[in-house]
């Protein structure tokens, strides 16, 4: 393997070491496996990523593509154990996953800028394109593979390998660094399409920078979720925060401190009752947002007191 | 001031000729021949559907002409690129759909952002939003949630993000719907006071007497250019009657349709 591949994975084995040493400092039995320290490095960058995004997208009424690109990340695995299985290659099934959902991620910009299609039809499409992709290459594979499908659909703590958390760590990097420099552009996007052209933004090309970030993200978030619920993570705790905050930076750090609350509790819950990650992950996340909901509406009711001070108009 | 200007110092700001969009047809605008000098406040007024909106687009670049050509600031308006000189206030747009959470000091830095383009945006910006705040009465505003605000604070709010970036032409489309009547005369007032410090204004305004009492030039369109000049004139043609048909009643203190 190559040099920053080796490199990433001795850091991602610094952190395991680190999180085992706490481990057993502090007698914290579930640190004592090196899957879980591998599922808390990809579940807290997940909680970072995902919210990300996801308040880009849940703010301009997309909150649905994560869920479509999910389903196209499926069959993206599906392609790679079908040609796996086919020209017995090893190839990461995470890889042409990622692949596929970003091909599916253009498409579903290409769709609605040349068809009148309204945004959620052409989603819906690739949803279903993708999922049945999927379904049909996965029963033309015999024998063992339909088993091993169960991990892609609702996610798996204890196959996080130290590969897929470097796959992790690169994808989380690609995505931040993005974000962090087109921060700007995303935001006028996300307000306002229009004012965001008479400024000079290319809108449509933001599009597609968007609708490709969160094909990273899904896929990146997919092997804890599983494809059915990641998308969760793209909006359940970006809603919860829009309870909370009054700014957009706000909201962005709000969503994603509430995001790290469901993972980690989500992942300890998961490992001690042996319950499957993901829906543990999403039902602690709607706990979450419950609370939230219950906070904010505390708080205008607060606000709600003092009037609005109008200026001379 | 930024000092590396590059055209329309001394020329027109926008300058439309020939000015043709829409199917072959039936255009939506047609031979439409426009100027607005540094200094004007041009209000632009005309039936619904008469191409209103279609023409500040065209002008605004975001919409490539059939025929004719549309000048911004002495460029072509689609390849126009010193976009923060120019600032735009639309219908409010948290109105209906958007519930997004940001703040009013947000949304007015969003008027520095031509400036910083993948920069940082630095204290030099922040400080020209506040001023802007400042300028439009609603600083005391600066860190509400922005669908906390009334129609008119909010219009003030983008009036704001224009003002901050700098903005010689400011460009409003239809700003004063969906706000009430109070705030609707405060916002002209405001308009009044910024083209008084030099800004020049191209508005499209449904009101037609608000244009007639407020603007220096009234362009009365219905797909094609009815009446182009003083308001007291305007008010004086038949412009009106013939641009929106026999419809138009003449009440005391204003024009409705």
């Amino acid at each position: 393997m190559s040099a920053p591949y080796d490199l990433l994975a001795r850091l991602v084995g610094l952190w395991s070491d680190g999180l085992g040493w706490v481990g057993e400092r502090l007698g914290i039995e579930m640190l004592d496996y090196v899957f879980m320290h591998h599922a808390f490095l990809v579940g807290a960058l997940i909680a970072v990523m995902a919210p990300l995004i996801g308040t880009f997208l849940v703010h301009r009424q997309l909150a649905l593509i994560g869920d479509a690109l999910a389903h196209t990340a499926f069959a993206g695995v599906a392609v790679g154990l079908f040609v796996n299985s086919l020209l017995g290659t090893g190839i990461s099934p995470y890889v042409t996953a990622i692949v596929v959902a970003v091909i599916a991620a253009l498409a579903i910009e290409l769709i609605s800028e040349t068809t009148d299609a309204y945004n959620d039809v052409s989603m819906a499409i690739v949803l279903s394109t993708g999922f049945a992709l999927g379904a049909v290459l996965i029963s033309l594979n015999t024998g063992g593979l339909a088993v091993g499908i169960n991990q892609y659909l609702f996610g798996n703590l204890s196959t996080v390998s130290r590969e897929n958390a470097v796959l992790l760590v690169v994808l989380f990097a690609v995505v931040a660094l993005v974000v962090t420099v087109t921060y700007k552009q995303l935001l006028y996007v996300t307000f306002d399409e229009t004012a965001a052209r008479v400024a000079g933004v290319n809108v449509p090309w933001y599009n597609r920078l968007m609708t490709t970030l969160t094909a990273l993200v899904v896929v990146g978030a997919m092997q804890i979720m599983g494809v059915i619920l990641v998308a969760a993570m793209l909006v359940v705790p970006v809603a919860a925060a829009a309870q909370l905050a009054r700014g957009f930076r706000e909201a962005l750090l709000a969503s994603v401190v509430l995001a790290q609350i469901a993972v980690l509790a989500g992942i300890t819950l998961s490992f001690h009752y042996n319950t499957t990650a993901g829906g543990t992950i999403v039902l602690v996340a709607v706990a979450v947002y419950i609370a939230s909901v219950l906070a904010g509406k505390a708080q205008s009711r607060r606000a709600g007191e003092e009037p609005l001070p109008t200026p001379e108009d | 001031m930024s000092g590396s200007r590059t055209g329309g110092d001394d020329g027109p700001l926008v300058e439309a000729r020939d000015l043709t969009f829409g199917y072959a047809a039936s255009p939506v605008v047609e031979d439409v021949d426009l100027r607005v000098e540094r200094g004007e406040y041009v209000g632009i007024v005309g039936p619904n559907g008469s191409g209103k909106s279609t023409l500040l687009r065209l002008l605004l670049g975001l919409h490539e002409a059939d025929a004719g050509s549309a000048e911004l600031l002495g460029h072509p308006a689609r390849a126009f690129a010193e976009r923060e000189r120019v600032g735009y206030v639309a219908q409010d747009v948290t109105e209906d759909e958007k519930r997004m959470p940001i703040t009013v000091a947000e949304v007015v830095l969003m008027g520095r952002f031509p400036h910083a383009g993948f920069g940082r945006v630095t204290a030099a910006d922040r400080e020209h939003a506040r001023e802007a705040l400042r300028t439009v009465g609603i600083e005391h505003l600066a860190d509400r949630k922005i669908t906390a605000l009334s129609g008119g604070q909010r219009q003030r709010t983008y009036i704001a993000r224009a003002l901050a970036g700098e903005a010689e032409l400011l460009v409003l489309d239809e700003p004063t719907v969906g706000v009430d009547a109070e705030s609707v005369d405060a916002f002209f007032d405001l308009l009044d006071g910024l083209v008084a410090d030099g800004l020049t204004v191209l508005l499209v305004e449904h009101d037609i007497g608000a244009v007639i009492e407020h603007a220096s030039r009234v362009v009365c369109l219905n797909r094609e250019v009815y009446f182009d000049g003083d308001p007291v004139a305007f008010a004086e043609s038949d412009a009106l009657d013939r641009a929106y048909g026999t419809n138009v009643r003449r009440e005391e203190g204003g024009i409705v349709t």
